[in-house]
């Protein structure tokens, strides 16, 4: 297994233009783990998980929308920048469906998503985000650190690429106690910019750690996303994965508005059984009307219908739904495949929009922390 | 009582963590500093696969130790010079301080962070470094700061087998071949806990780090030059301080000297001195 990574490493590093480079990037870790593995993969995608992963998508978009409604409806609920996972629902629910119970995970700024993704409380994580008693972290996270230890959700850091380090510190831990479970981190492309990720991915390749890297690059070009070069404007590299390439770490490309293919390359499996870390970089097309730190709602909240007739949606909005929305796309393959009615989808969506809907207000409902333990925790 | 040096006492601590707790690891560029000290931690070779020597990268490494601390191990990070600490920043202080408190006390890292602090000579501009101040302004790091071979073992063996907390340990390079008495056996030193180091009446002198041998060595000088009775206090720790021993040994001489060599601005003696001026007097 060892061995045939590192000969397609050399494999990798023998291809001479970039072309060539991004070609033979894209297919090394699924291809390592062999075709049973992957033919286990997509029966793993039952009709039921199908439906688990659409349900988990929806109540993300969901749960973001009531996020968007705390910061516009209310003039002190949330002040500052947040930043919401509409657009990218897809790579966090696949990934987060590829892991295991005991697996570890840390996340960044934009966490939401990938909290519900691995099972929290849409009311305990609403909560959090604006400060109160109820929340995962008791209230003393907030929108930047909303985390839940008992998912295996450690720490969650809002320095962009603070968590990529922690990870692979993680994942050495797991390594030493032995048995088979990894640590994941999310990121985004950002990340790439700072040192303290380029030292994690390279502490992680050098001691061989059972980690996955998540990149969620989330400006790309719909053409590119699903290979070739995909340049951010402010990292040097044309391609993001070129650069743990560089570092023998075994990268693939994926469209991360694909889920299903999300779910095939997130190579947990190769991991999991100490094949070294693996660098997934999810490309997904920014939500039209996400501005850096805030966002808006054109039309409304999200409504499904969109997905069969996009021009029903509001007109900046309409390409991207099309193209680029991974809950669109998923719901449009189910519906296609004819395993699901548009009406079973859409009671999917009223129920979940009601369990959201029922979080905020569990949210709102929830106090502040009581002023005379703001020291408590400051050590155990 | 036997006599170890500072050196040979904190790599009997470091070898008896690593018996007693196999999730203690070493990571880092290693505890040997001066020539003549490295014996004292040759022992720990007998637990080579759990010392870890990464590459030049203390963003990276210390980061890499911080994520095990938050996934169950008890790593300890010698990152030699203190002022290569500075290169991890970072991951100590965004990252280790505020894990407990923004978990609301569902995760700890219990991590320590060991270095060699102060002016050796030659030292220059990047190796002479002593950022315990700097460590003090950042809620939800323990600090360290040992001046004898009995305190170096017993505070760095609670360090490493039963706090929870981050802990920025002081070692000052000038301590390394510090001969003191060190008791047989484990032992442990609390945080928070200080000690009188010399009894005396007329003076005290709260001193920290290498500056607590000075401050005996003046007691010593005035004691038989002036017949002045200076009492050394040693707080041992600057999070948690033991406000207490200071506040007594002052209320009892009512004349206090603060000797430590960190800078005077923001600095750990003007802490101690504002505490002293606030609450003593």
């Amino acid at each position: 297994m060892i061995a045939r990574l590192e000969g397609l490493r050399g494999a990798v590093r023998a291809a001479r233009t970039r072309d060539e480079w991004a070609a033979s990037i894209r297919p090394l870790g699924p291809l390592a783990i062999e075709s049973r593995a992957e033919k286990t993969i997509m029966e793993g995608l039952s009709t039921a998980s199908l439906s688990e992963s659409l349900r988990r998508m929806l109540l993300i978009r969901r749960v973001e929308e009531q996020v968007i409604h705390f910061a516009s409806d209310y003039s002190d609920l949330l002040t500052g920048n947040y930043h919401v996972y509409i657009g990218q629902e897809a790579t966090g629910v696949a990934v987060c469906r590829a892991l295991a119970p005991g697996d570890l995970m840390f996340t960044t700024h934009r966490n939401h998503g990938h909290l519900i993704a691995r099972g929290a409380e849409p009311g305990r994580v609403l909560a959090e985000i604006i400060g109160r008693v109820d929340g995962c972290n008791r209230g003393r996270g907030g929108i930047f650190h909303v985390a839940a230890p008992e998912l295996g959700v450690l720490h969650t850091s809002a320095i962009v690429g603070g968590a990529v380090p922690l990870a692979a510190g993680a994942a050495l831990a797991l390594k030493r106690r032995g048995g088979s479970a990894v640590s994941a981190v999310f990121f985004g492309d950002g990340s790439l910019e700072e040192g303290a990720t380029y030292e994690g991915l390279a502490l992680a390749s050098l001691w061989q750690l059972p980690v996955l890297f998540v990149c969620e690059h989330n400006g790309a070009a719909p053409e590119s996303r699903s290979g070739g070069e995909a340049a951010t404007g402010s990292h040097p590299s044309r391609t993001l994965s070129d650069f743990p390439s560089s570092l023998g770490i075994t990268s693939n490309v994926v469209d991360g508005v694909n889920f299903r293919a999300v779910y095939a390359a997130a190579a947990v499996a190769s991991v999991r059984i100490g094949g070294g870390p693996v660098f997934l970089e999810a490309r997904t097309t920014g939500w039209p009307v996400n501005r850096g730190g805030a966002a808006v709602l054109p039309g409304g909240d999200f409504n499904l219908g969109w997905a069969w007739n996009p021009s029903d949606a509001p007109p900046e909005l309409q390409a991207w739904t099309v193209e680029s929305d991974p809950v669109a796309r998923l719901a449009n393959e189910m519906v296609s495949s004819a395993a699901f009615s548009r009406a079973e989808l859409d009671a999917l969506d009223r129920e979940v929009s009601e369990h959201s809907t029922a979080a905020a207000r569990f949210a709102l409902a929830s106090p502040w922390p009581a002023p005379e333990r703001a020291l408590q925790h400051v050590f155990p | 009582m036997r006599e170890l040096t500072c050196a040979e006492a904190l790599g009997e601590a470091l070898l008896e963590a690593m018996e007693a707790n196999p999730d203690v690891l070493i990571i880092g560029a290693g505890f040997a500093g001066a020539e003549e000290h490295r014996a004292a931690f040759a022992p720990l070779r007998r637990f080579a696969g759990r010392m870890l020597t990464p590459p030049i990268a203390e963003l990276g490494y210390c980061g890499v130790a911080i994520g095990a601390a938050l996934a169950g191990m008890r790593p300890v990070v010698p990152v030699g010079t203190a002022s290569f600490i500075y290169e991890a920043l970072p991951q100590i202080l965004n990252e280790a301080a505020g894990a407990h408190y923004g978990s609301a006390g569902q995760v700890t890292a219990p991590i320590v962070f060991h270095m060699r602090t102060g002016i050796r000579g030659a030292g220059g501009i990047q190796h002479s470094a002593a950022p315990q101040a700097q460590f003090w302004n950042s809620p939800g790091l323990q600090i360290a700061v040992p001046g004898s071979p009995a305190d170096m073992k017993g505070l760095m063996r609670t360090a490493l087998l039963t706090s929870r907390n981050p802990t920025i340990f002081i070692d000052h390079v000038r301590l390394q071949g510090v001969r003191g008495p060190v008791p047989d056996g484990p032992f442990d030193i609390p945080f928070g806990v200080g000690e009188v180091k010399r009894p005396g009446r007329d003076v005290t002198i709260v001193a920290t780090s290498v500056m607590v041998q000075r401050a005996l060595e003046a007691a010593e000088t005035l004691a038989r030059a002036d017949g002045i009775s200076a009492e050394v206090v040693d707080p041992r720790t600057l999070v948690p301080l033991d406000k207490a021993i200071i506040l007594a040994s002052v209320a009892k001489t009512r004349r206090v000297v603060v000797a430590d060599e960190t800078q005077r601005s923001c600095g750990v003696a003007s802490e101690i001195a504002a505490i002293i001026a606030d609450e003593g007097f």
